[in-house]
């Protein structure tokens, strides 16, 4: 099972959309007012390219994608399942 | 010669077919089913026989699961002969790819093979009276009841809404966005066709009465909250994708027709052809729609790479492809005068559904508020000065 720390790259790929905000690691991303409409998209096309897994219907929910510790758990989490299902 | 760059040889060999098709069995038929506002049932068969329908299906569901671009070349070359025709790529390949995104093991399993073969035909039902480029105005409704869901609403130009048998549809459940698929046949579910619209008039455009309608459990999509963010958009970057494309086609037969018309045309003595007024509209045109090409190929790529970028690509593309599509309709009508503004010859078809094109997908004010906003997202983090009264 994978520990790894994915939230330096995630705050790097969110940086983008931030300007000059430092988004704090618990900051909800959509009350900040910074994102649009293509924002979960793009945010969904980088957890899965960036870290190889799939977000799958069951995985929407708000709180999965909300901040960056929520998306550095889910990453976490799908990784652990990803891993699990290879060696079974 | 249209301007191409980097096409595999199996690319190119299903461009080839794309286009015989479109030469054979779309384009003499076009004008008629554009007076006719639809699509004969026979052409649905023999389109559904050779595959098409299931252009965005996964092969594991009898899709052909075509990659990016080579979906592109089908929607460019149906674009050139009827941009009916390829809404209907357009749209079934939206709900194929919603479903295929985002549906349940359950989902996929029921709808994927009968989309994928046509025995079931897909819609996308997002738009409202009040509704359209502001999708959170929706306010069609859905409860919970105690085996499934109740809606409540209306929907406004759903393409090829009079022949789908199910309909990728979005409602506000307990006032969150939520996608439902949503069977022809579900009670209360009321579909009336539209005629007389400007363009893309043999898209059989419906309109939908939900009263009271009644769909089972299994009729949601993806999770309540996620309807626009999540499947909507994924729906409407596949059909922004798609109209892309076919406005390169749509483009491309402008020229086309504008080349072939100036070439045996005389006036004043000489052809059109040699006409530099005329020359410069041409120039318009090919220049236009090779960029345009050029922008959907990256599109493509980018697509087919699953890169981040690929939504700002096809935004770009979108935009420029539908207004140059336009502008080209325009010069092309313009090119062949009085002529032009009749049904003897296809310009003033391209023309109405080219200004559809500048609507539909997300309009162009909308595509040029949001390609500024992501300009500023990609300029660089540094200080310049930027000019201006100094002390």
């Amino acid at each position: 099972m994978t520990t790894a720390d994915h939230k330096p790259q995630i705050l790097a790929f969110l940086a983008q959309f931030f300007g000059e905000h430092r988004l704090a690691e618990d900051e909800d991303i959509f009350a900040t007012g910074f994102v649009n409409s293509l924002f979960v998209m793009q945010l969904v096309l980088f957890v899965e390219g960036e870290f190889g897994i799939t977000v799958e219907d069951e995985d929407l929910e708000i709180g999965n994608f909300n901040t960056v510790l929520a998306l550095d758990a889910l990453v976490t989490r799908k990784r652990a399942v990803g891993a699990a299902d290879r060696s079974a | 010669m249209a301007i191409r760059v980097q096409l595999s040889p199996r690319q190119a060999e299903a461009r080839a077919e794309y286009e015989s098709f479109t030469r054979e069995a779309v384009v003499p038929y076009a004008d008629a089913w554009d007076r006719e506002e639809r699509i004969p049932e026979a052409f649905f068969k023999d389109f559904a026989a050779r595959g098409y329908l299931g252009a965005a299906v996964p092969p594991e569901y009898g899709g052909g699961g075509l990659d990016a671009v080579t979906f592109g070349l089908l929607n460019e070359e149906l674009g050139r002969g009827c941009s009916s025709v390829r809404s209907l790529v357009t749209v079934h390949g939206m709900a194929s790819y919603a479903v295929a995104r985002w549906g349940t093991r359950g989902q996929r399993e029921s709808w994927l093979p009968r989309l994928a073969t046509g025995e079931a035909i897909g819609a996308f039902a997002l738009t409202e009276p009040g509704a359209g480029s502001d999708v959170k105005a929706l306010a069609a409704t859905a409860r919970r009841t105690g085996d499934g869901y109740r809606l409540d609403g209306e929907k406004r130009w759903t393409t090829f809404g009079q022949r789908a048998d199910v309909y990728l549809l979005f409602a506000r459940l307990d006032g969150r966005e939520t996608a439902f698929l949503v069977p022809r046949d579900a009670p209360g579910l009321t579909v009336r066709p539209v005629t007389g619209i400007l363009g893309t008039r043999a898209s059989m455009l419906a309109e939908l009465s939900l009263d009271d309608c009644r769909v089972a459990e299994d009729a949601l999509l993806g999770r309540p909250g996620f309807g626009l963010a999540a499947v909507a958009a994924t729906a409407l970057e596949l059909g922004r994708y798609s109209v892309a494309w076919g406005c390169v086609g749509l483009a491309q037969a402008c020229l086309d027709a504008s080349l072939a018309y100036a070439e045996r045309r005389e006036t004043f003595g000489v052809r059109l052809r040699d006409h530099q007024l005329v020359q410069r509209m041409i120039a318009d045109m090919a220049t236009g729609t090779a960029a345009a090409r050029l922008l959907c190929q990256q599109a493509g790529w980018l697509r087919q790479a699953r890169s981040t970028e690929s939504l700002h690509a096809t935004w770009l593309a979108k935009y420029h492809a539908s207004t140059t599509a336009f502008r080209s309709a325009s010069d092309a009508v313009q090119v062949h005068g009085a002529h032009g503004c009749g049904g003897e010859y296809p310009v003033q078809r391209y023309l109405r559904d080219a200004k559809v094109m500048e609507i539909i997908e997300g309009s162009t004010e909308l595509q040029q508020a949001t390609i500024a906003e992501s300009a500023y997202h990609a300029r660089p983090q540094t200080t310049v000065p930027t000019g201006g009264p100094t002390a």
